[in-house]
């Protein structure tokens, strides 16, 4: 079993955000990047496989040289082989032309990426890949075991789950719930050794162009002031709801 | 205890001067913090116990030896990462990042230095995994600051030394497999033994009642006849210059500890201060206040530079027992100021086991006394740069 693992670089979840250029483009100073967590669920999952079914793992991104840490600590957690397609990620449909790219090359059975980055909450990427390679797809995944061809995976669903049965070569966009929160691995002393000796192909970028551009970032308006009403005024919380905020 | 919300401050982009491996090495240890260690800690200290169930994840994040050779089962990292490791363990708390440098400074440094060959591959692999746990016995009731007084002594009685004396305020004794202990031999030269637990006539009581430390067991080293087998003496070096090698390189660690504990109160009180709304606006808008969180980021980045130059030198092999007195006086001193400060900025919540603060400021009192006092430190400095040694 050959699994490759799409891996997002994004902002940490305490960054500051900012724009720069007339709100055109992030500001990325002072930013701690991480593994998107979506994807980092995926490669939980991933190393599952490997550990229990002897799958190899691959991992790969779509960036610049400045998200190998990002990649770094995959290997260091346990995958063998880093793939970096030396790219701006403009668009998920940039971003998916290139992983497809990497997956027709690589041969695998199964591609694991996130529902979403928590960047730019795009959720196009696993979706048109698998369209492109004609892959079956399940979004949403919360579950994902694998005997021999076929599949079973879990959706989550608006109130519910969907099971679903299906075969390889198979796309999901994985999502909390797809492994404990708990499992999580941090890189020990052991991985990040290892992870030195590892590979991180960086490959030049094939000639495909994104299908649409940032034109302008806003900010959600900064909260405003709190308004504290004294518990025995229940009266004046139901007036304030009902013509200031307009809640109720 | 609150959710471990810390934000580690870096106001001169000091990750800039680090390399990729540096910082998968200190998020990886700050990651373990925040999930293994800020959860329990404050129980552990409230009830004064050790917790033991860290050791592996220490022996995981490369806490035990990483700059020991990987053949001897260390992580073969710089001092740069060891330095960023301590401090991360410190920002949780300072017992678990002295358990830490006992295990590698004082333990494995020695035996990997001035160790035999066949003693290196007998004790470092399980050093560096945490099967074995170890501690390091230099004070003694009457010899502090002045270990060269030391009355521990040991005598050749031909198939085995014989070992009689006691050593008191030692960090791990009453859980360690094994000590490195120092004596003195018939001819009053101090030399390093390796002693394990089980050894007939060797026991280690604990110390309680600490108000500092309380989550890193304390105790003494009794040695009552022990009969040690002569390959357990240290053969490579001997003298006081042994156990003082060690303490450099323990040193060299809490400096970089010390601006982990700092860190931590720093910006607790900097979160505190944003929110804490007093004459209708938030503290840290007030002058006094402000002049003391400046104040700590200012103190805060000059400690971050003393160690990551001092950093460059002990990886090159330059750095001098004094250069590290220097930055283990400052920096410790400087996380004792911050510790202190920061809790005046809480308020009253500032005494509570809510926060870290308080943990901090009483465990670095013990950080300012162990590995060197405040004052024997300055007198390094001292002799150092005037040529006049005024300890006696
Ligand atoms: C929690 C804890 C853990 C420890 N762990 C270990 C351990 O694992 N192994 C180990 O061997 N030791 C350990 N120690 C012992 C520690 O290293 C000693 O406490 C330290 O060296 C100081 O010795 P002392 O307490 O006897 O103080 P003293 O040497 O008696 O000093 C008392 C005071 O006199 C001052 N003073 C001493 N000499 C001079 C001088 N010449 N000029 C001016 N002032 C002077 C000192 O600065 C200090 O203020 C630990 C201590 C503590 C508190």
């Amino acid at each position: 079993m050959k699994i490759l693992v799409c891996i997002s670089n994004v902002p940490d979840t305490t960054s500051k955000i900012n724009f720069t250029d007339g709100d055109t483009k992030f500001d990325a100073n002072g930013v701690q990047f991480v593994i998107n967590p979506n994807d980092e669920f995926g490669l939980t999952r991933a190393m599952w496989f490997k550990e229990k079914q002897g799958a190899t793992v691959h991992v790969a991104t779509v960036g610049e040289a400045s998200t190998e840490p990002t990649i770094r600590k995959a290997l260091a957690i346990g995958a063998d082989e880093a793939i970096r397609i030396n790219a701006i990620p403009t668009d998920g449909f940039f971003v998916a032309q290139h992983l497809a790219e990497v997956v027709k090359n690589g041969s695998y059975d199964i591609v694991i990426a996130g529902r979403e980055s928590i960047d730019y909450n795009g959720g196009m990427v696993p979706g048109i890949m698998a369209a492109m390679l004609d892959f079956n797809f399940v979004n949403s995944c919360i579950s994902l075991e694998v005997d021999g061809n076929n599949a079973t995976a879990i959706r989550e669903i608006d109130g519910g789950k969907e099971t679903l049965s299906t075969s390889l070569p198979l796309i999901i966009g994985g999502q909390k719930g797809l492994v404990q929160e708990s499992d999580l691995k941090i890189p020990n002393m052991r991985g990040i050794m290892m992870a030195r000796q590892k590979k991180l192909n960086v490959i030049e970028p094939i000639d495909a162009s994104p299908a649409t551009l940032d034109t302008k970032f806003e900010k959600p308006a900064p909260k405003g002031a709190v308004k504290l009403i004294d518990s025995s005024n229940i009266d004046e919380l139901i007036d304030l709801l009902h013509n200031e905020a307009k809640a109720i | 205890m609150k959710p471990d919300i810390f934000e580690a401050p870096d106001y001169y982009h000091l990750d800039d001067l680090l390399s990729e491996e540096h910082k998968l090495v200190r998020d990886a240890a700050r990651q373990w913090v925040k999930r293994d260690i800020s959860p329990i800690i404050e129980e552990y200290a409230q009830k004064a116990e050790f917790p033991k169930q860290i050791i592996k994840g220490l022996a995981e994040i490369g806490a035990f030896g990483p700059y020991i050779p990987t053949k001897y089962g260390g992580a073969g990292l710089d001092y740069i990462s060891y330095g960023l490791i301590m401090q991360e363990i410190e920002r949780g708390d300072s017992g678990v990042r002295s358990t830490a440098s006992v295990q590698s400074s004082l333990v494995m440094y020695p035996i990997f230095a001035y160790g035999s060959e066949e003693q290196r591959k007998k004790y470092l692999p399980k050093l560096a995994s945490g099967e074995f746990m170890g501690c390091f016995g230099l004070t003694e009731p009457n010899h502090g600051s002045n270990p060269s007084g030391m009355e521990t002594k040991f005598k050749d009685m031909g198939d085995h030394y014989l070992l009689n004396g006691a050593k008191l305020w030692i960090s791990n004794s009453p859980f360690a497999d094994v000590a490195v202990v120092w004596a003195k031999n018939e001819e009053g030269r101090i030399h390093g033994l390796i002693i394990e637990r089980g050894m007939e006539g060797f026991s280690t009581p604990e110390t309680h009642n600490k108000w500092s430390l309380r989550a890193s067991a304390t105790g003494e080293l009794i040695f009552d006849n022990v009969k040690v087998p002569k390959e357990n003496l240290l053969p490579n070096k001997n003298g006081l210059g042994a156990p003082l090698g060690c303490l450099d390189s323990a040193r060299y660690g809490i400096s970089w500890g010390a601006i982990g504990a700092a860190m931590d109160c720093y910006d607790t009180a900097l979160r505190y201060a944003k929110e804490r709304i007093q004459f209708g606006k938030p503290i840290a808008a007030t002058q006094l206040q402000q002049k003391k969180l400046a104040e700590m980021i200012t103190e805060i980045t000059k400690a971050q530079l003393l160690t990551f130059r001092l950093g460059q030198l002990k990886n090159e092999g330059r750095a001098t027992t004094a250069q590290i007195s220097m930055a283990k006086r400052n920096n410790v001193d400087m996380a004792l100021n911050i510790a202190r400060e920061a809790r005046q900025v809480l308020g009253a919540m500032g005494i509570t086991g809510e926060y870290s603060i308080m943990r901090h400021m009483m465990n670095l009192e013990s950080v300012i006394t162990y590995e060197g006092t405040h004052d024997i430190h300055l007198l390094i400095t001292g002799a150092d740069i005037t040529g006049h040694s005024a300890f006696k």
